[in-house]
């Protein structure tokens, strides 16, 4: 008879195994799918999965788009290892880039190279301002920041549908919603010619290098994990349940915020209604997917990287609604859960007797 | 007066009856001990399935139906993770919202623009009495009176049956229930179940009622402020209504400011329902004591027995 | 059925979890109208044997019998069926819940009204009040034992198993307990009582069955044995009973604790009041009370955690520590074990590594700038356990893989080789085998003997009057004037620790005077 239980230390090769082996579901469930959609299977499979990574356009792209996912995974990853879910990093994101944006729409006619980094560190802030109000509200109120940081998400989103139809509308922008285009000074460079990576992704990647530094390394880290692991224990330990909830929203808020604007400023050059293809929720799955672990991140972060431009071009050739992305993310999300089990319980075979009953 | 007093309460009812569903199907839920945050996934495919439902049959109701058990299967993938795989409660639940997200707008790309047979209300006054204290009570669609009957009576199951007595135990502590000898993971899963079965017809209240059509993401977040409702009523079902009627009300100012003409931008109109239940939730939560002693103890955590 | 043959048997019970054979051909048999003792230390096996009896658990191989027949329990509800109930040491209770409902959940479905007549029989005839009205979160331990017990009690069992039932209980309550066994056993049903209180089954038990580690390796009546001769029986070898209190010096103030005051609003807290005591250094001082009269309040107020008391002064080696936190007590040379291992002392999900740096965090041997000297912590873990014995399979082993007697040892290790000058442990030896208790002790003993100040709170009487120089009484928050334990009797402790418990909470049992 098959009996789970529980392990007496962590299994590295499990850790590792159960991403794969929810990677490779996913891919079997999008058989199916694509299957009964009447696309042909290995055709389909190949454009979401594989053609992205063959051309350096393809692989630019993924970079694109893996840089803001891996930024705001990494700064989730330290909320999630606590115990403080931050579910509402879209809406950070979005208001770092209003805030940063802001900046550059403010001063659109300026050339000083202080602008960049200034909007930068703009972008930090508004991400981090968004995330002190579920960290004020949980630490002073108890009330919990996942529902508090989620419906902050929704009120981003209005916010800046509101900021880009009304009071900073790009006078010559023939009516079209979204801000005057960035100044030159304000846009991050590319570093890549005829492809549209810019220095933006440099510190997407040393991310979560230093986020795993501190993680496996610091005090600061120890404590993270303490926190998450058990909240009496760290509480012994001296770790201040008010400080711990603060610095990992701050530190999530202030990466998802980056990211934002970092993208208005290095992809879009402006302002618009949509500058987020979701990637603060996506991040999320990212997150777990790399088992919160900076260096999972990253790949997780490419891998559904490739899953969105996949996404995109299955879109243009084989007719694919764009929302078959999101459906293979939560597929993804749901068989790595359901993995999960086996980095925590070994299967045993035991010798019990049958039971019968009295 | 009347005329303006009686349609208000009408869409306020109606407004409301979608988070009824939603909030008392995941108060359930959770009084077993899980916490499901994929109602809003559910809902979604409610609304999506009980649509395409009433297209294909061309019945409301049908439509209703199906919309109902696509949510207690949508519900089914979670308590299968939860309670046999034992997966981190959280984290499902939001893959579960971002699933159904993700598949409502994919199955649901090929109707939207489609219309169908609304679910009517059982009396509808003479257009030229307009309206009455009569439709009042007679003429709101079956589904608010369902939704209140739904309501009253899981009140009475959980404080006045064994079984809801039991289910409360569950949500309690797990573990003196299964020393007991109680089928916790059974139970946990009916009460999931219902969770969906809930927040299915929710959703389908939606697109067959509410605005009969279909369009992405139509929930809006109503299943996260379900979520909030079941908190601010401290987990009892009656205070769930006063909740889910606030909301109603709530949607209202946001529809009729544009008449009265308070000249404030739609947009920041549309932020009125997550403020307020940012607010709500404030005030209910800042009450640690009070929470404490109403929430079910065992919420959100994994049930591992000693075997 | 055999006019002699038992009402239980079993034979060749066995019984593996991973890592460990807690159960070992067992062989045991009780006669109806007995009462029957099973002793072992923790971890000898007695909890897996009775939740096999009671169909808990399944056992691996072997055979049961019953009232002659052949007996297999798929469950608790088939042994209760059968006729065998049980009251467990850690109890089934639904806090947000009444007496009542408690009570109706344990049993088939009846009618409300009925099922109250019936538990207020029961409760009468026993001599075990209850307020079937009142929610379980209010009530105190020995009232929780009680719905405990009458529920077993509403299905007439002929078989009643007790698991460490007097842990929680004043001498009085313990009392009334045995007389209610007795009441049963006289009425013809059995009861099987689990208990390492050697004392107490030499008064009440007619026979005993010993086991040690997973086997069982004698059989006995306890009034014919001593509480000496049956602990060798235990653990299989001669036990040291010196007590090695050699007069001390009395040094410096260690730890220094006057008119302390601290509220909380938590449903069932204690509020402490004018606490005062000094322990000075190469001092151990006791304090005594039963679980739940403030022993975890006074912890936190001394470690620090949850803040400054509201009143009062806490001194740790002659400096003043009332704001500071739990790290900065440290640097003072405090240290402390609570009385919950995992989850507050030790986390169950990282290694002993990792545990090691938990309440070393500010050493800067161990962590400079922030950055931590994994090596060097690795090498503190070594140590602690290789000089507290502690067996586990190795330092990256998770704390939660540990039995119970060997995380104890590596926490009160982890905090001994800090060498602090103020020690405070909670419950040093609760759920520990008699072989680690023995070793904690002698550790105790030895880090006074170099000149600590120590305070052990417990509930085990013979441990504070076997390790301490001096003794109190904590009850409800208060504490009683400190005596030299030489001038104290287990019989006067146990009345302070039950009279103002008593008195205060303004419960009493109808069968004490």
């Amino acid at each position: 008879m098959l009996r789970l239980e529980p392990r007496a230390t962590h299994s590295v090769l499990a850790a590792w195994l159960s991403p794969l082996v929810a990677l490779v579901m996913t891919v079997i469930t999008g058989t199916v799918i694509f299957i009964a959609m009447g696309k042909d299977p290995a055709a389909t499979l190949y454009i979401y999965f594989l053609q992205p990574l063959v051309s350096a356009s393809g692989l630019s792209e993924v970079a694109v788009k893996a840089g803001p996912l891996v930024l705001i995974a990494t700064g989730l990853s330290f909320g999630f290892r606590a115990g403080v879910w931050n579910i509402g990093a879209e809406g950070q994101y979005i208001l770092g880039a209003i805030v940063g944006g802001g900046l550059a729409v403010f001063f659109h006619d300026s050339t000083n190279a202080l602008l960049l980094p200034s909007i930068l560190v703009f972008g930090i802030v508004g991400g981090m301002i968004w995330a002190a109000i579920p960290a004020l509200l949980r630490t002073r109120f108890n009330a919990n920041e996942i529902l508090v940081s989620l419906m902050l998400v929704y009120i981003a989103e209005l916010l800046l549908v509101y900021l880009v139809h009304g009071p900073w509308r790009n006078p010559q922008g023939w009516g079209f919603p979204g801000t005057r285009t960035f100044p030159d000074a304000a846009v991050l460079p590319i570093f890549f010619a005829q492809h549209r990576l810019h220095w933006g992704l440099i510190l997407a990647l040393t991310a979560p290098l230093l986020a795993w530094f501190l993680v496996a390394k610091t005090r600061f880290g120890y404590r993270v994990r303490l926190f998450g692991s058990a909240p009496l224990a760290a509480r012994h330990a001296g770790v201040g349940s008010t400080r711990m909830i603060w610095m990992t929203l701050l530190i999530s808020g202030g990466l998802a915020g980056l990211a934002g604007v970092i993208e208005a400023s290095g992809t879009i050059g402006q302002l618009m209604p949509n500058i987020s293809p979701g990637y603060g929720f996506t991040a999320i799955i990212v997150a777990f997917l790399g088992r919160l672990h900076p260096l999972g991140i990253l790949l997780a972060g490419i891998v559904i990287a490739v899953t969105y431009i996949g996404g995109e071009n299955a879109q243009i050739v084989a007719g694919l609604p764009k929302a078959v992305t999101g459906l293979f993310q939560g597929v993804i999300l749901f068989y790595l859960l359901a993995f999960d089990l086996v980095t925590r319980y070994r299967l045993v075979f035991s010798r019990a007797s049958r039971p019968e009953h009295a | 007066m009347l005329d303006l007093i009686i349609p208000s309460v009408m869409t306020m009812m109606t407004a409301a009856t979608p988070l009824i569903f939603a909030a008392t199907g995941e108060l359930v839920c959770e009084k077993s001990g899980v916490l499901n945050l994929g109602v809003e996934g559910m809902m979604l495919i409610g609304a999506v399935f009980g649509f395409i439902g009433a297209t294909v049959t061309g019945d409301p109701y049908m439509g209703l139906i199906v919309g109902a058990f696509s949510g207690i299967m949508a519900s089914l993938i979670f308590a299968i993770l939860t309670l046999l795989l034992v997966s981190n409660q959280v984290a499902t639940g939001l893959a579960l919202t971002i699933f159904g997200t993700g598949l409502s707008a994919l199955v649901g790309a090929n109707y939207v623009g489609e219309t169908i047979d609304r679910i009517r209300p059982l009396y509808v006054p003479n257009s030229a009495d307009g309206p009455s204290v009569a439709q009042l009570f007679f003429g709101h669609d079956p589904m608010v009176y369902l939704g209140l009957l739904v309501l009253l009576a899981c009140a009475g199951f959980l404080s006045r049956s064994r079984w809801g007595m039991i289910l409360r135990a569950v949500g309690d502590s797990d573990q003196s229930a299964h020393a007991i000898g109680y089928p916790v993971i059974q139970i946990r899963f009916a009460a999931v179940a219902f969770g969906g079965l809930m927040a299915g017809i929710g959703g389908a209240y939606l697109s067959l009622a509410y605005t009969p059509l279909w369009a992405e993401n139509m929930s809006a977040g109503r299943g996260w402020i379900a979520l909030a409702l079941v908190v601010f009523a401290s987990w009892r079902p009656i205070r769930v209504l006063f909740g889910a009627i606030l909301f109603g009300g709530i949607t209202i100012v946001q529809l009729n400011a544009q008449a009265i003409g308070l000249g404030i931008p739609g947009a920041i109109m549309s932020m009125l329902p997550y403020v307020a239940t940012i607010l709500v939730l404030v005030l209910i939560s800042s009450n640690a004591m009070r929470v404490r002693l109403n929430a079910p103890a065992c919420l959100g955590q994994p049930f591992r027995p000693e075997r | 059925m055999l006019p002699d043959s038992p009402l239980l048997q079993l034979k060749g019970i066995d019984k593996s979890f991973p890592g460990c054979r807690a159960n070992e051909g067992i062989d045991l048999d009780i006669q109806a109208g007995e009462i029957h003792a099973l002793l072992g230390e923790n971890g000898a096996g007695k909890s897996t044997l009775v939740k096999i009896i009671y169909g808990v658990l399944r056992p691996d191989h072997g055979d049961l019998w019953w009232q002659g027949n052949p007996l297999r329990v798929a469950s608790p509800a088939a042994a209760r069926r059968v006729g065998i109930g049980m009251v467990f040491q850690h109890f089934s209770l639904f806090e947000a819940m009444t007496v009542l409902e408690n009570i109706a959940l344990a049993l088939p479905a009846q009618d409300v009204g009925a099922l109250r007549d019936k538990v207020d029989a029961t409760a009468e005839s026993y001599g075990l009040a209850l307020d079937l009205d009142r929610d379980v979160y209010e009530l105190s331990m020995g009232e929780r034992q009680r719905i405990e017990i009458v529920r077993s009690l509403l299905q007439n069992p002929q078989l009643l198993i007790l698991d460490e039932p007097t842990s929680v209980l004043t001498p009085q309550e313990t009392d009334t307990l045995f007389t209610t066994l007795r009441a049963l056993a006289d009425e013809g049903r059995a009861v099987l009582y689990i208990s390492h209180k050697l004392e107490e089954v030499r008064r009440l038990c007619d026979r005993a069955t010993i086991l040690r580690g997973g086997q069982r390796v004698a059989d006995c009546i306890p009034a014919e044995e001593t509480a000496q001769s049956l602990a060798e029986k235990m653990i299989g070898r001669r036990i040291d009973q010196s007590t090695g209190k050699a007069p001390r010096q009395s040094g410096q103030p260690g730890l220094r604790v006057s008119k302390l005051r601290t509220s909380s609003a938590a449903p069932h807290s204690i509020s402490l009041s004018d606490m005062s005591f000094t322990i000075n250094q190469g001092e151990i001082l006791g304090i005594a009370g039963i679980a739940g009269n403030g022993q975890t309040e006074l912890m936190t107020a001394l470690t620090g955690e949850t803040g400054p008391p509201s009143s009062g002064l806490i001194e740790i080696m002659g400096a003043t520590a009332n704001q500071l936190g739990p790290v900065a007590r440290r640097k003072l040379s405090a240290a402390f074990v609570p009385e919950e291992r995992v989850g507050h002392a030790a986390v169950g999900d990282m290694s002993l590594v990792e545990n090691s740096f938990l309440t070393t965090l500010d050493d800067p041997a161990f962590c400079k700038h922030g950055i931590i000297n994994w090596p060097a912590v690795r090498a503190f873990s070594d140590q602690i356990t290789h000089d507290f014995d502690v067996r586990s399979s190795g330092v990256d082993a998770l704390a939660s893989s540990l039995s119970g007697g060997n995380l104890q040892k590596f926490i009160v290790g982890r905090e001994m080789l800090q060498r602090p000058g103020v020690l405070v442990v909670s419950q040093p030896t609760w759920g520990v085998d008699a072989g680690a208790a023995a070793d904690i002790h002698r550790a105790i003993r030895s880090l006074a003997e170099a000149g600590s100040a120590i305070l052990i709170i417990s509930q085990d009487l013979d441990e504070i009057l076997a390790l301490c120089d001096r003794v109190a009484v904590i009850s409800q928050g208060t504490l009683s004037p400190v005596q030299p334990a030489q001038d104290v009797t287990p019989e006067q402790v146990g009345l302070l620790m039950g009279i103002r418990h008593d008195a205060i909470t303004n419960e009493g049992t109808r069968a004490t005077t």
